[in-house]
């Protein structure tokens, strides 16, 4: 079988998570951990207070990633760092493994073969990342990290955050640290707000984009990867008239 | 469908038709509109031949091909319970635009998957036979293959080849001149193949067949180069052709080891019937009729926008016919094919032109269904097909011009070509040497990850496409001294390409004529349907 391209011995992809590899992002984490409360009536409280705070997490979103972080990782002040980490496997196995989108496996494995390095740089929490990156085979995971006091959790990140420009900068120092030419690497994400990671590579890459990113990706024709689609079949571009073709029942 | 049958046998007089003062102005292609040009005096106008006849009962002819095969055993005696049976099928680049239901392929699948459950082969798989080209969404693959073999094989059974797949290729080898062979794993591992082939230029099908449409990125390395397009004196007579020659090295050496029953069609050129039927004509027969047709259709593709122009052209299927289908083993059935479609296709033509006009289509084999014929696909059309359109001598004498008529719009289809976008912003902005192309970015393509992902679950064609649609032009570009571009909405897309615009045909001509000379040879190529000049 042909060998990968000597040129990409010194190459790396770096993956955002949330909405690129997966369908789910930090709130649902969340979520999950509000919900999973050894008494009933706080596992309840929780899910209330988790789906009150929805809209204002989005706004704070919208407005800047730093807000949002500031404001999100408050929601995990108190919790105790050996039950955070201990759910992250029924974290993974429940929420996040079913809803890895089903081409992102194979564009790992692709991006592999080519000789590149794998890292996840993801926003949401590393111990929740951990069963991911292992089960995706990925050789580095950069993630978010919470402050722990005394075994309980701060509610605040450890600096630097992971999230949009930053990214760029913690790009840079691993490509230093690790004799990768960025020039020729890959990044992809499904998100606007990680413009800086995809512009500091030579080969960036959009995946299932949003609305702003798509026009960006359009503009400096960028490829544009739809990794929810069934690898099995190719519907995209369909004429307007035609019926979708269902598969015929087993 | 109505045959028509030819009043005369077709001569020399009826293809090539001399311009002079009372002549019509003619019709030609540029992309999604028509042109009416007035041609200079003395301009030879070469006309395709008239559809031939096609085979009374397609299903019997089909049917007889594979009782009565050449160089092997009827297809019947070839079968036996329990074998695994490997069925390769021609992609959709050809022919073109699509041809109307039932697809030729369909007739020959019918027939080829009833014998096979009748002598009760079970194991068999159906792979569209894609090369590096792009997977056919399912809606295509349905029209393709019809409702029956749909409804008994996909998904399962029914799929696109994957040249990229590191467990689905297998290496069988190497040719005495060193080219790689790799072939798809299912076919490798069969008992037997069928390749059902579409015949549409002389360069399809013979061993080019499972050579070309089940083998890797690796083993396409091997002829589709600079070096061996320039050697192909055409890729059309192949005969002459360094890629045909290695075809065959290659498809010999997979037959070694696989045995493969060819089925071959070829069908006639009629590409347009009915109401646009007055397409193939000569310009100067016109109707009144004709001319208030082809002014009202020109009149509405103008005024309509560039997508629903398009959709309106690719969604008109042409109405091609059978006109012969033979089936054996790859050579002696091919060489009946090339007969034929020869005897179809090619005009004879006396002397070589100075300039050679043509006018360039909305479709190419490429971009079937894409929402554009992008530039690259221009400049394959035009010095990569049309230039080889020809047999024995080129219709375009050496250091002759080039004058097509296309607007080279800077559109590219995201969904089909990703590659080809970076290949022209990028790379043919830094050199358009299609040796240095080839020993510096074209591995780095190929195997770009995401465009191998796009390639193997999306519709992409494949990375290292875009270098070949460039290579494909190399000879053109050698040979022919300067290509004028008439209709070009911009100057950047044609000059990256290294080539000029005129903003008329009689600009472009007196451009061409002050290379060539007043008395410079003028020749257009009428399109459509296809020709072929065999120059004397």
């Amino acid at each position: 079988m042909p060998t990968p391209h000597p040129k990409y011995r010194n190459s790396a992809a770096f993956y955002d998570v949330d909405g690129t590899l997966i369908r789910v992002n930090i709130v649902h984490a969340f979520s999950y951990y509000a919900s999973r409360h050894a008494s009933l009536a706080t596992s309840a409280l929780r899910t209330l207070r988790t789906a009150a705070s929805v809209p204002v997490f989005w706004a704070a979103d919208k407005l800047s990633r730093k807000w949002f972080n500031e404001i999100f990782y408050q929601s995990y002040a108190g919790a105790s760092e050996d039950r955070l980490v201990m759910l992250a496997d029924e974290l993974f196995e429940d929420v996040i493994k079913p809803n890895i989108y089903p081409r992102a496996p194979e564009l790992i494995a692709d991006s592999r073969r080519a000789g590149c390095r794998q890292v996840l740089l993801s926003g949401a929490l590393d111990f929740t990342m951990r069963p991911l990156a292992k089960y995706l085979g990925v050789d580095d995971l950069i993630a978010n990290s919470l402050e722990f006091q005394d075994g309980y959790a701060t509610g605040k990140l450890k600096k630097p955050f992971v999230a949009g420009a930053t990214k760029a900068d913690i790009m840079r120092g691993y490509a230093r640290q690790h004799g990768i030419d960025l020039s020729e690497s890959w990044a992809y994400s499904d998100s606007f707000s990680d413009f800086p990671m995809l512009a500091v590579v030579g080969h960036p890459t959009a995946c299932n984009p949003d609305f702003r990113l798509l026009r960006v990706a359009r503009s400096y024709d960028w490829p544009v990867l739809d990794l929810d689609e069934d690898p099995e079949r190719a519907v995209s571009r369909r004429p307007r008239g035609l019926r979708r073709v269902r598969r015929t029942p087993e | 469908m109505r045959a028509i049958r030819p009043k005369t046998r077709a001569s020399h007089r009826e293809h090539v038709v001399t311009i002079d003062s009372d002549s019509a102005p003619r019709i030609m292609f540029s992309g999604e509109r028509f042109l009416l040009e007035d041609l200079p005096i003395g301009t030879r106008v070469i006309y395709p031949r008239r559809p031939m006849t096609q085979v009374a009962n397609p299903r019997a002819a089909i049917r007889y091909a594979l009782s009565h095969p050449d160089g092997m055993e009827p297809l019947h005696a070839l079968l036996s319970p329990g074998m695994k049976v490997t069925i390769a099928v021609d992609d959709i680049s050809m022919p073109l635009p699509i041809m109307r239901t039932p697809d030729v392929r369909q007739l020959v699948l019918e027939a080829v998957c009833e014998m096979l459950a009748d002598h009760g082969v079970d194991d068999v798989h159906i792979i569209i036979a894609l090369g590096l080209h792009r997977r056919m969404h399912d809606w295509e693959i349905k029209r393709m293959v019809g409702p029956k073999v749909w409804a008994d094989y996909w998904p399962d059974r029914l799929y696109n080849h994957d040249a990229c797949d590191p467990d689905g290729m297998v290496v069988m080898g190497k040719t005495p001149h060193g080219e790689l062979v790799e072939l798809n794993r299912r076919a490798a591992d069969s008992d037997l193949c069928i390749y059902v082939n579409l015949n549409f230029v002389p360069m399809n099908g013979g061993h080019k067949s499972m050579a070309v449409g089940l083998c890797g990125y690796e083993s396409l390395k091997s002829h589709h180069t600079p070096k061996g397009i320039v050697a192909s004196d055409s890729f059309m007579d192949p005969p002459n052709s360094f890629l045909t020659h290695s075809f065959v090295r290659q498809g010999r050496l997979v037959e070694k080891h696989v045995k493969v029953f060819h089925i071959e069609t070829v069908l006639n050129n009629r590409i347009y019937d009915g109401p646009l039927s007055f397409l193939m004509k000569n310009e100067d027969n016109f109707t009144e009729t004709d001319r208030l047709k082809f002014s009202a259709m020109k009149w509405a593709l103008d005024k309509m926008p560039f997508a629903a122009r398009r959709e309106l052209l690719m969604r008109t299927p042409a109405g091609y016919e059978l006109i012969g289908c033979w089936a054996g083993a790859c050579e002696p059935v091919h060489e009946k094919v090339i007969a034929k479609s020869s005897e179809q296709y090619c005009v004879e033509v006396e002397g070589q032109a100075d300039i050679l006009i043509c006018g360039i289509p909305f479709v190419s084999p490429y971009n079937v269904n894409s929402k554009a014929l992008n530039p690259l696909l221009v400049q394959v059309m035009a010095l990569g097909y049309f230039y080889h359109m020809y047999r024995g001598k080129s219709l375009l004498r050496d250091g002759g011009v080039l004058i097509i008529t296309h607007p080279c719009s800077d559109r590219f289809d995201p969904v089909h070509h990703p590659s080809y976008i970076e290949f022209f912003n990028r790379i043919l902005t830094e050199t358009t040497d299609s040796y240095t192309l080839e020993k510096k970015y074209q591995d780095e393509f190929a195997y770009n990850p995401s465009y191998v992902e796009m390639y193997r679950r999306g519709n992409a064609y494949h990375g290292a496409h875009p270098f070949y649609m460039w290579y494909w032009g190399q000879r053109g570009r050698e040979k022919v001294s300067r290509v004028i571009v008439v209709g070009a909405d911009n100057v950047t897309v044609p000059s990256i390409m290294g080539w000029e615009t005129a903003g008329s045909m009689a600009e472009a001509v007196a451009m061409a004529r002050g290379t060539m000379g007043r008395s410079a040879q003028i020749t257009m190529l009428h399109q459509p349907p296809i020709v072929m000049a065999d120059v004397k």
